[in-house]
């Protein structure tokens, strides 16, 4: 199935039963798909007037307790950012797709990650932190979607599926395995109703500033435990790499080819994959400079998660960057090439 | 083992469907596939293409630079394709709309009229599958059988009055493919 419709299945086996978006390349298969299955699932799908109704309308459902989704590509996730800002300070659970397109502005329909920042570093205004999670197969998109639900439930937070175009409109098997229910914190905080219980109220609106302190760091608490708990990273031939390259989505199964590569041609190289792009997985690079010669960041746009690498490595090991932007993919000899270039080793022009 | 594998054509040639039924063969036969179309601006009345990717392990970057076999059911694909199928590839070309320019002589060249073929069974929407055919000995992951049941399966039930008949078309192809379509290298 199409990597859209890999996220829609999974999101109607977890029991997602409330859709809103507003379609647009390239993620309009999960709103197509969801079309068609969801109502048989006994789930409702609505199309806003547009991005800004729907994600208001997920935030109505997640407070009533239902299990709620919505998709966008970059420049109607752009029109999603004050409704995300909302459900982080009213701590909803609602799962969020970004078929990252390119931009700025209209940008075009191909693969990009230039939305990197926005979607790592907040987006919308305020001090919040969305959990972002990198899938880079079929199978993935599939499986991290279902996660996606459980982390939003369990810790009250909006969490977001960053793909690309690519990713997005290819097409490979996926097992539609079935996700045992993990345990979750009962949901005593939603507003469904309060016959019979005391009043509940969900609001983002701090009437003093002292009460808006205390709502901070309460956040930074929930957002800290999140940093401690929940880095993940797929480690590719990292335990005894010299050199390492770093990259998400695509270009972190691309870069797994590049590897294999190397290895052939007796370079000790190796691929730490970000699984969460936020929280950072920081905890992957500890250590490191006392082995690694070098990291090479491959990223689609014009340098943006180096700048975490570089945080997590604290400058003690040279970071360096490799992109194709605009919708442009890397191809593996490409990036073998400039990897090479980089680290000045002499290979010759059969091995390149 | 990779079968990488560029097809490309006019929207309405039914490209994608001829990845469709690559990728379906690959995965009912238990191999690792990859589908990518190119699903730009480009699909609405210009060329359309797709790459399909089969194999027997993992596959890791979904990215064609050089394929080892290729489809092009018309002269712009043919042009912007014939350079990217890698020495010793194959091309098989839809010579009822193309005609050969650049030559590639270390490339196998099957050029097939699929076009004429596909008229003959009475069908041109035909000449993909026709193309299927003269291609399906070239590659290492596929094969008649398991292009059936993909066939079986994604239009056996929808539309098996069709069946029949696109099998005819694969195995015109088949025939062709194996005759004097042949330039060797």
């Amino acid at each position: 199935m199409k990597g859209n419709e890999a996220i829609a299945e999974a999101a109607i086996r977890s029991g997602c039963g409330l859709f809103f978006g507003y379609p647009i390349t390239p993620s309009t298969e999960i709103m197509e798909y969801l079309a068609k299955k969801l109502p048989q699932a006994g789930g409702t799908i609505l199309q806003g007037e547009d991005e800004v109704a729907s994600i208001n309308m997920c935030y109505g459902a997640a407070a009533s307790g239902a299990r709620v989704m919505t998709a966008s590509s970059s420049p109607g996730f752009s029109l999603k950012q004050e409704g995300l800002s909302y459900l982080a300070a009213a701590e909803l659970p609602v799962v969020v797709v970004n078929v990252n397109r390119t931009g700025p502005g209209l940008g075009g329909l191909g693969p990009a990650q230039s939305d990197y920042f926005q979607c790592t570093k907040g987006g919308g205004h305020g001090d919040y932190r969305l959990i972002v999670l990198t899938p880079s197969k079929g199978q993935e998109l599939y499986d991290y979607t279902m996660q996606a639900f459980d982390l939003a439930d369990q810790y009250r937070n909006p969490v977001l599926i960053l793909a690309d175009g690519f990713l997005g409109q290819m097409m490979e098997p996926v097992e539609l395995k079935v996700r045992s229910r993990e345990e979750l914190p009962p949901k005593e905080w939603v507003t469904d109703g309060c016959r019979g219980r005391e009043k509940r109220k969900i609001a983002s609106y701090a009437l003093t500033n002292e009460i808006g302190e205390a709502n901070c760091l309460y956040w930074q608490t929930k957002y800290n435990q999140i940093k401690d708990r929940l880095q993940r990273w797929e480690n590719f031939y990292a335990d005894d790499a010299e050199y390492l390259l770093v990259g998400y989505g695509t270009c972190g199964r691309i870069a797994k080819s590049v590897v294999l590569t190397a290895r052939q041609q007796g370079v000790r190289l190796g691929l730490l994959r970000p699984i969460t792009v936020w929280p950072f997985p920081e905890k992957a690079f500890w250590g490191l400079h006392e082995r690694v010669k070098g990291i090479m960041t491959i990223e689609l746009n014009a340098g943006q998660m180096i700048e975490d690498v570089k945080l997590a490595v604290q400058c003690k090991t040279p970071v360096h960057f490799y992109s194709r932007q605009g919708g442009m993919l890397p191809t593996e000899r490409e990036i073998w090439q400039a990897f090479c270039r980089t680290f000045q080793l002499a290979l010759t022009e059969e091995e390149l | 083992m990779m079968d990488k594998i560029l097809l490309a054509g006019f929207g309405g040639q039914g490209i994608m469907f001829l990845g469709k039924v690559m990728a379906y063969a690959g995965m009912l036969n238990h191999r690792e596939v990859c589908w990518i179309p190119s699903y730009g601006p480009e699909m609405r009345g210009g060329t359309a293409n797709c790459s399909v990717m089969i194999a027997n392990e993992e596959i890791y970057s979904p990215v064609i630079e050089v394929a080892d076999a290729g489809i092009v059911l018309n002269q712009p694909s043919y042009e912007k394709f014939v350079s990217r199928i890698k020495p010793g590839g194959v091309l098989v070309v839809n010579s009822s709309l193309i005609s050969l320019g650049s030559q590639r002589p270390d490339i196998h060249l099957i050029d097939i009229p699929a076009g004429q073929i596909a008229n003959q069974l009475g069908n041109d929407h035909l000449a993909n599958m026709v193309c299927l055919g003269a291609i399906i000995s070239k590659l290492a992951l596929i094969d008649m059988e398991t292009v059936q049941q993909a066939m079986q399966f994604l239009i056996g039930k929808k539309k098996p009055e069709l069946l029949a008949l696109n099998l005819s078309a694969i195995c015109k192809g088949i025939e062709y493919g194996y005759g004097s379509g042949l330039h060797p290298i």
